[in-house]
């Protein structure tokens, strides 16, 4: 691989067709083997990796569920003891809600974004390797501890005093606080990689109506993350200085309060939900159009619901407060806030149904998965009104039909949407197509085993069963549902397991996809599968909003830009006329090396805290090295 | 899919200044993110205020002095940083060289102070509730001056060498300067809480 | 009659069947009746929503579709016509909603307007059982006792609560909603039981190893047998007759034990763990984990860490002869 220094200023007008792609193949390319593994910066690979590990965590997740269900399957059974339950369902619930789903969706708009808005990278590459590094580390630090036995055990939301100094011995806590460091930090980069790709890295010609879908939901999502995260950083950090170094925040003998840990814990927490739930709009919008075969209905009323549901998911918080002792009047709010989240929702699932009314639906697997949404969706919708009313709250909250309503969102809302997109987007990803024969078996095995696990809940909740608790006893009537719901998550395991089955084998078995087998309308269709290290050969142009629909056989695309150096096409934020042929930056080891000394500080400071002193210093000679310029062709302006 | 070219982009700039500029929009999603994290504790600050029968609680108020010097260091601060982004603008290397310097002592000056304050804000981070919520504002807003003298010295280096004689330095400039004025203004309502709002 | 009228019948049996002393579905008490009234509402709406909906997109998928070239050919007539019916559905969608959060304000509201709190109890949450403290006219009528609550019927009680370490939560389904009891926050929650009976409540937040095992009774029963109660409550201890009691209150006064329990008259002044003085009584030891007989107290106290493992009791090594005698003095403190 030549360096392409001594070659200036080649443009790929100078050369034929055939060999831009060779000349780009030679600039953007990530050499093969370890070296180039650990210093690619090239959104796909970064991305896929995200995927992948985020995968993974889902499926240890997974197991952890089951074994919590062959728990609760008996009352007092005894295959676990009270800790390992409770480090367990603490794990169960921190590893899906930090370590898989908001990391997942970000890793398909890692993946997807750039190439949705025809251009060659995401925003600031290195940063991305970084943020994967270090979801990598926060992970691995969790999930490390917990095989040592010294896996947090205070629920994944962490209330104090029970997480606080005087009642979690020992290590646990901390642990739990410092992974949250590391996820948001990772989470955070991410978001502003997308946030300044989405503004200005937007093919010329992609005004802000004709911004996909997908992108729009990523762009809200990213503005979720920006605003919530500081919240639980802040709160994360609080704990740990509570516990390492003796602050009193959450301590009331001292002038602190225990609600102040929930209001920050859920000021951050209720906008995670949406950061979750959001790109699965995204991906449903997206699905729903090219499975329609026409573009979704109401453009502009599915882009207002979704600033409107970012905005006032900031605005609901104290609902999960209800039963604290806080005043009526100010609860009362929150219940109206919670229950006009409705609308905006409503917004959307009418606009997608209208989209199937008008449309014709091709029934591939991606559709399955989307219309399993709307059904189970919407009864989590559903169930969140009844949750939204106080007085309602007040007997039903923290017992098992909270556990079923988020549930039904979260699996509903998000895990659905995000299945469909992966047979979706896995023949672009992998250039080969997933079963459609095991994707229905996948389908069937998920939606039947979810709903008849989750759905029992309600009952069980309603029936006076508390959430959290290691085991029941058998004077209650809570036996027969519980053994019920166990049996059925064997379904919903096997359902997974055979997503995952139908995943490795089409991986390298899968048909060829050819680079638009679903003759789908947004940019990433437009180049092979999967794509090449460079995206595009040349920039794409757009003048709507279903570019491959509208253009048919021919594409419209941009030219001038040049081959021996990384460029893209930097545009402007509402009109996308280009303004500048930037620079994207080469492989660097640097992200690597800042992300091993960013987690040695952080690990470090787990116990003590001048590891924040010390522990700065490879990080400031990390991030001199990152930034300092390396006099290549990227560098000129 | 075929293709037909309908836009040239040769004659585009290396690179942009200001919103053209990934990077100064990456500062301004930074600043976002910071300034969450300070409205935030600002929050705390009001939220403990309330709950409490007495503020401070068992505690004085701070001593004004090396507080109010660091505001006034930082304010006046602000008139430098103006000129070196101007400068940068103008792309006169010359003059970013010493607004650069200049910009370097004016980290370091408030830095010096800083490490004064903290022994006069009278009370230690573990004595209760309001020790520990003005330690943390505090803190948190030292270390933003940290990392940015920190970015303000590499800068000053990087100008002084070969890599200075290009645009992107002077972006970089441009942002570190807008970065200056976020540290400023976030130091605004932390010195009036820490500081006034104690003595209300 | 359609379909879904004949379904809807059935789809209220689950919600229906339970019989239940620790269920909101079998309420008996004030809050909990209205509480039950305003969830079926809830439900009833909800569902009929889904319903519709499902219809809906049903209807939606088996439309025959007219061929269309070309996605994104549009015919501006159905745009229209889809438009209003979105906008019709948004419509109803907020009516339902700004409906729904009334009906949850006018409970809110009914709850809140509590009668007159005749009698008032506090109740502590402590790792993993439930102190409780009655207080009567002049401070020699109070008492305390554990992890069993009496009231009278058709009266409004009005719980002070407070958490003593974590955060817990008061929880009798059967009678009212939840409210915790929060270090440094006191919490307050009125009750008042409609019919006579026994109700199971179970702490309902997460507060560590034994959060699962942290239930408390409401007993609710006619005037006269509560102050029948309450008066043989407010007594100290009943002296032992019985060899076996006598040589069990020496042991237990000797041993550990008096360090962490109380009872009253005699010199055992212990508060980190339950008050003792009349557990003979209790339906139930180990915050609801078995019934009380001489028995389980000598299980118990045998080896509490088997039983209720990481619960704050430590084992006291016994001699077979001290664990007979002591379960037999506390069997006796009725």
């Amino acid at each position: 691989m030549s360096e392409n220094v001594a070659r200036s200023d080649t443009r790929d007008t100078e050369l034929g067709r055939p060999l831009v792609g060779a000349a780009l193949e030679d600039t953007w390319a990530t050499p093969s083997g370890f070296w180039g593994a650990l210093s690619t910066v090239d959104h796909k690979i970064i991305g896929r990796r995200y995927i992948l590990t985020a995968f993974v965590f889902l499926a240890m997740g997974g197991v952890l569920a089951m074994l919590i269900r062959l728990q609760l399957a008996r009352p007092e059974a005894r295959l676990l003891s009270p800790d390992r339950y409770n480090q367990i369902f603490t794990m169960h619930g921190a590893n899906m809600m930090f370590l898989f789903a908001v990391p997942v969706m970000e890793a398909m708009a890692v993946y997807l974004v750039p190439l949705m808005v025809g251009t060659r990278n995401i925003a600031f590459p290195r940063l991305n390797a970084f943020s994967y590094w270090i979801y990598l580390a926060g992970g691995l630090l969790l999930w490390i501890a917990f095989a040592l036995d010294m896996g947090p055990d205070v629920g994944w939301f962490a209330y104090v005093p029970l997480s606080g100094p005087q009642y979690a011995a020992g290590k646990r806590a901390d642990i739990w606080a410092q992974m949250i460091t590391f996820t948001e930090l990772s989470a955070l980069a991410v978001a502003v990689e997308l946030v300044v790709t989405i503004f200005k890295q937007r093919a010329p010609g992609m005004t802000l109506d004709r911004i996909p879908l997908f992108v729009w939901s990523m762009l809200v999502t990213a503005f979720l993350v920006i605003m919530a995260m500081p919240a639980i950083m802040v709160a994360s950090t609080s704990l740990i200085l509570d516990r390492l170094v003796g602050t009193h925040f959450f301590n009331p003998a001292e002038g602190g309060d225990v609600l102040l840990w929930q209001h920050l814990f859920w000021f951050f927490g209720h906008p995670e939900v949406y950061i979750i739930f959001l790109p699965a709009v995204g991906m449903v919008s997206t699905l729903i159009s090219t499975f329609a075969r026409r573009p979704v209905f109401g453009y502009l009323a599915l882009v207002m619901a979704l600033i409107a549901t970012g905005i006032l998911s900031f605005g609901l918080w104290v609902h999960h407060m209800f039963v604290t002792g806080l005043p009526r009047l100010g609860e009362s709010f929150f219940t109206a806030s919670s229950m006009a989240i409705g609308i905006p929702a409503g917004v959307q699932i009418f606009c997608w149904i209208a989209t199937l009314w008008d449309g014709k639906p091709v029934y591939k697997t991606p559709l399955l998965f989307i219309i399993g949404f709307i059904v189970t969706f919407v009864i989590g919708g559903l169930t969140g009104v009844m949750v939204a009313s106080v007085p309602f709250d007040t007997q039903v909250h923290d017992t098992y039909f909270v556990v079923a309503h988020f549930h039904y969102v979260l699996v509903g809302g998000a895990v659905f949407p995000l299945i469909g997109a992966i047979y979706y987007w896995f023949p672009k990803i992998t250039g080969r197509m997933m079963s459609e024969r095991i994707g229905r078996w996948v389908f069937w095995l998920i939606f039947i085993g979810f709903n008849l696990t989750f759905f029992p809940m309600h009952i069980l909740g309603l029936q006076g069963m508390p959430r959290r608790i290691y085991t029941y006893q058998p004077d209650m009537p809570w036996s027969g549902l519980n053994l019920f719901a166990s049996a059925s998550a064997v379904i919903l395991a096997a359902g997974f397991l055979l997503f995952f089955v139908d995943a490795f084998r089409s991986a390298r078995y899968g048909p060829p996809s050819g680079p638009n087998p679903w003759d789908a309308p947004t940019l990433e269709w437009a180049t092979s599968s999967p794509p090449p290290s460079y995206n595009f050969a040349r920039i794409p142009v757009v003048f709507g909003a279903s570019p491959l629909w509208e253009q048919n056989e021919t594409l419209a695309v941009a030219d001038g830009l040049r081959v021996d150096r990384r460029e893209l096409v930097v545009t402007s934020l509402v009109a996308a006329k280009p303004q500048a042929r930037e620079a994207s930056p080469r492989n660097s080891i640097w992200p690597l090396l800042a992300a091993i000394s960013t987690s040695v500080m952080l690990i470090w400071s787990i116990f003590s805290p001048w590891a924040v002193v010390w522990g700065s210093i490879p990080i400031a000679i990390a991030l001199i090295g990152w930034f300092w310029p390396k006099g290549v062709p990227e560098d000129e302006a | 899919m075929k293709e037909r070219v309908v836009v040239d982009l040769s004659r585009l700039p290396l690179h942009g200044l200001g919103s053209a500029s990934v990077t100064w929009w990456g500062t301004l999603a930074f600043m976002l993110i910071e300034g969450t994290g300070f409205a935030l504790v600002i929050a705390i600050y009001f939220y403990l205020m309330s709950l409490a029968p007495i503020w401070p609680i068992n505690a004085r108020p701070p001593n004004l002095f090396p507080g109010t010097l660091v505001t006034l260091i930082l304010v006046v601060s602000v008139i430098p940083n103006y000129f070196v982004s101007r400068w940068a603008e103008q792309q006169d290397l010359r003059k970013v060289r010493i607004g650069m310097v200049v910009m370097s002592l004016l980290g370091i000056a408030p830095l010096i102070v800083r490490a004064f304050e903290f022994s006069a804000l009278n009370v230690s981070w573990d004595t209760n509730a309001y020790g520990s919520i003005v330690w943390i504002m505090l803190g948190l807003h030292t270390t933003h001056i940290m990392t940015d003298l920190a970015d303000t010295l590499v800068l000053a280096v990087l100008v002084f060498t070969r890599h200075g004689r290009n645009l992107r330095r002077f972006g970089d400039v441009q942002d570190n300067a807008m970065y200056w004025n976020f540290v400023v203004v976030t130091w605004l309502p932390i010195y009036g809480c820490i500081y006034w709002v104690s003595r209300l | 009659m359609t379909l879904l009228q004949r379904l809807a019948p059935l789809m209220m049996l689950p919600l229906c069947s339970c019989n239940g002393w620790q269920s909101a579905l079998d309420p008996h008490g004030e809050s909990a009746i209205s509480l039950k009234a305003l969830i079926l509402l809830i439900v009833t709406v909800c569902s009929v929503v889904w319903m519709l909906v499902m219809i809906a997109l049903i209807l939606a998928l088996r439309r025959s579709h007219p061929p269309r070239p070309r996605p994104l050919q549009r015919d501006p007539r159905t745009a229209r016509r889809m438009g209003a019916t979105v906008i019709a559905a948004v419509a109803a969608t907020v009516a339902v909603i700004s409906g729904l959060t009334v009906a949850s304000f006018f409970t809110t509201r009914a709850l809140a307007v509590a009668g007159r709190d005749d009698l008032t109890i506090k109740v502590s949450g402590l790792q993993w059982w439930w102190n409780v403290e009655y207080f009567g006219a002049t401070p020699d009528q109070n008492f305390t006792t554990a992890n069993e609550i009496h009231i009278p019927v058709g009266r409004t009680v009005r719980f002070q609560l407070e958490g003593d370490d974590v955060i817990h939560s008061f929880w009798v389904p059967s009678l009212a909603g939840k409210q915790d009891l929060i270090p440094g926050r006191p919490n307050e929650l009125s009750v008042r039981a409609e019919r006579a009976g026994v109700y199971r409540g179970q702490c309902a937040e997460f507060c560590g190893l034994q959060h699962a095992h942290m239930a408390f009774f409401v007993i609710a029963e006619n005037e006269s047998d509560f102050d029948k109660w309450a008066n043989a409550q407010r007594r100290p201890a009943a002296q032992p007759t019985d060899a076996d009691a006598v040589a069990g209150q020496q042991a237990f006064l000797s041993k550990p034990c008096a360090a962490c329990h109380a009872i009253r008259g005699t010199k055992a002044t212990g508060t980190s763990g339950p008050d003792l003085t009349h557990v003979g009584s209790r339906k139930y030891i180990g915050a609801g984990l078995f019934e009380t007989t001489r028995g389980s107290l000598a299980a118990w106290i045998a080896d509490p860490q088997t039983l209720k493992p990481g619960n704050n009791m430590p084992l006291v090594p016994l001699s077979q002869q001290d664990l007979l005698s002591i379960s037999a003095y506390l069997a006796s403190l009725k």
